[in-house]
């Protein structure tokens, strides 16, 4: 057990190893010692089992509608993706409202973060607690009350609507993500290049804003996927129009084709290799 | 909700530990001087905010006042139909106490599953803790519609989930607690409550892993050192100081479980259904908004009791 912790813990290794030697030996003592990891690593499995059927049921070749039973192995539904009436529309649909969401909450987003983050002014609690409120509140509860408000408009639900519920649902989250990012900057940088003569605005896009970025590229894909996956908003706003969640949900009564497991097992593959390049980046310019 | 959105939570969970340099609002001056720029900087945001989330929920208590139908219009007359909100109450009064009570047990559940392995990743992880974080949102890179609909694969009714349950009899005993029926779990409690659990896990992970990995694990040497157990060093030492992580994802799980109607539509039946099924069917199938306003502002109001109250109680600010 030593052995595999790191430095950090290391004391607290050896601590316990100390106490331990007391114990009696065999298979109940390394059960007990390795309690934590084992169970750690049987939640794991448990978050992971899902994936596991969505991956390995994309490949299932189903006769009847439904795609809950395995039945033969194939890769049909991975060579004829679009096949499947609609979906491809709908997955395009998405990916747009998905970057036009978060490209309306980072900017209005960003904006509210630099005012709470670097200024003191009247109502920044009330702020705060506007901020606040979208994220207590529950997905259903918003999505009843815009669709009210849209009706009492006369406004016609569509992807104008989507998009409008996608900004307001998305803005809290990178208002908070972007927030804490300034939060955590530190002023003598800043101060720093005032002080070898930078002007504000200089100091401003060569020093803050480069800083801030990675929590703005943070609060972008937490904004995209945000949009991209919801479904209870977008049900009560959406009209006649339908996002890949809505096709999800329209094909669940009837039966689901594999071909949406496919598009579920490439989100998983996609977003996975995004983070890994990034952690990748991360370290080499950690090490540099 | 998905992977991406936990994955940023966890990035910003991470830079709030470092000391607040910035001091939050500190006198370090941004792009402008004037007294004006905060105002100018928030008022996009907010009045988006204002326009599409403020004046709607008061819209949606004003809609449960209204008398009159879809088709005929609706109209309102002083002081307003406040009938509805006791007849919906007592018409629906089951699916609420079960929200609430399915929202409660997925929570116990998400905390149950989340300490350990936040634990395991804070303390015993070393340099496997950032490849460790990335594996808890894996799962949920997915959409949250096609997690939910693997997990009818699992617990299918000949599937070896349920054929298990059932040869160890632990079904029956289930079955006896009106948790699920003696030969199959879908469509039962225990199928939603499992759905939720899945779904909302990594936000209970992940402040629960942020607040440990903030600790310093000297106080638990410190403790064992004073000749405490194991047991006693996680009562006195690591539980309370990892309760503000417990609060914020208790609060996590709580909030969206309470609301959803995913899981009780895809894993459950008309008998499990929650306030949110019976939401959706009001403004979609019966089409009685007041009704269904009444009781969407009947949920955001008791959620919001029920969140002041538990904050007051933990006795911690710390949010989100």
């Amino acid at each position: 057990m030593a052995a595999t912790t790191a430095p950090v813990v290391g004391t607290a290794a050896t601590a316990s190893a100390r106490r331990t030697t007391k114990r009696p030996s065999g298979p109940i003592r390394w059960v007990r010692e390795h309690s934590i990891p084992i169970i750690g690593s049987l939640v794991l499995l448990y978050m992971f089992l899902p994936i596991f059927v969505v991956v390995l049921f994309s490949f299932n070749d189903p006769t009847g509608k439904t795609n809950y039973v395995w039945e033969g192995f194939t890769t049909h539904a991975w060579t004829s993706l679009c096949d499947v009436g609609g979906m491809c529309e709908a997955l395009q649909l998405s990916l747009i409202i998905g970057v036009i969401a978060t490209i309306g909450s980072v900017i209005l987003g960003t904006l509210v973060a630099f005012a709470i983050g670097r200024y003191r002014f009247k109502g920044r609690s009330a702020t705060n607690l506007l901020i606040f409120m979208p994220m207590a509140t529950p997905e259903v509860v918003m999505g009843s009350s815009l669709l009210t408000w849209f009706v009492s408009l006369t406004l016609a639900r569509g992807t104008a609507t989507i998009l409008i519920a996608h900004v307001m649902f998305c803005l809290s989250f990178v208002v908070v993500t972007v927030k804490a990012r300034i939060a955590s900057l530190d002023p003598r940088l800043e101060q720093a290049a005032m002080d070898l003569y930078a002007n504000e605005r200089t100091t401003f896009w060569r020093i803050t804003f480069p800083l801030v970025l990675p929590g703005i590229v943070g609060a972008s894909l937490l904004a995209f996927s945000l949009s991209f996956d919801d479904f209870i908003v977008t049900n009560f706003n959406s009209g006649s129009t339908i996002t890949f969640p809505m096709f999800v949900w329209g094909a669940a009564q009837r039966g689901t084709p594999p071909q949406v497991n496919v598009v579920g097992s490439l989100m998983f593959f996609v977003s996975l290799g995004i983070v890994l390049v990034a952690q990748v980046v991360q370290r080499r310019r950690a090490k540099a | 909700v998905s992977g991406g959105a936990v994955a940023a939570t966890a990035v910003e969970q991470r830079d709030i530990r470092t000391p607040d340099a910035g001091g939050g609002a500190t006198e370090s001056k941004g792009v402008g001087t004037s007294k004006w720029t905060p105002y100018a900087l928030l008022t996009p945001g907010l009045l988006w905010l204002v326009l599409f989330f403020v004046l709607p929920t008061i819209l949606l208590l004003l809609f449960s006042l209204y008398t009159g139908s879809l088709d005929q219009g609706y109209s309102f007359e002083f002081p307003g139909h406040w009938q509805t909100f006791p007849d919906a109450l007592s018409q629906y009064w089951p699916q609420f106490v079960r929200s609430f009570v399915f929202a409660g047990l997925a929570t116990i559940f998400c905390l149950a599953l989340a300490y350990p392995l936040a634990y395991f990743i804070a303390f015993r992880a070393g340099k496997w803790k950032a490849t460790l974080l990335v594996l808890v949102i894996a799962p949920f890179f997915t959409s949250f519609l096609i997690r939910t609909l693997a997990w009818k694969t699992i617990l299918s009714d000949d599937g070896w989930v349920v054929q298990f349950m059932q040869k160890t009899h632990i079904l029956d005993l289930l079955a006896l607690l009106h948790l699920t029926e003696t030969d199959r779990v879908l469509n039962t409690p225990l199928a939603v409550v499992l759905g939720l659990t899945y779904n909302f896990l990594p936000f209970m992970v992940l402040p629960l892993y942020a607040s440990l990995d903030r600790m310093d694990p000297r106080l638990v040497e410190a403790a064992q050192d004073l000749y405490s157990s194991p047991w006693t060093a996680l009562r006195k030492v690591t539980w309370p100081l990892s309760l503000p992580g417990v609060v914020a994802g208790t609060l996590l799980t709580f909030i969206p479980a309470a609301g959803d109607y995913i899981n009780a539509e895809l894993l459950g039946t008309t008998k499990v259904s929650m306030i949110g099924n019976v939401i959706q069917d009001q403004f979609f199938v019966v089409t009685d908004y007041p009704t269904a306003s009444a009781l969407s502002f009947m949920l955001m109001l008791a959620i919001l009791v029920l969140v002041f109250v538990y904050v007051r109680r933990a006795g911690t600010e710390e949010l989100v």
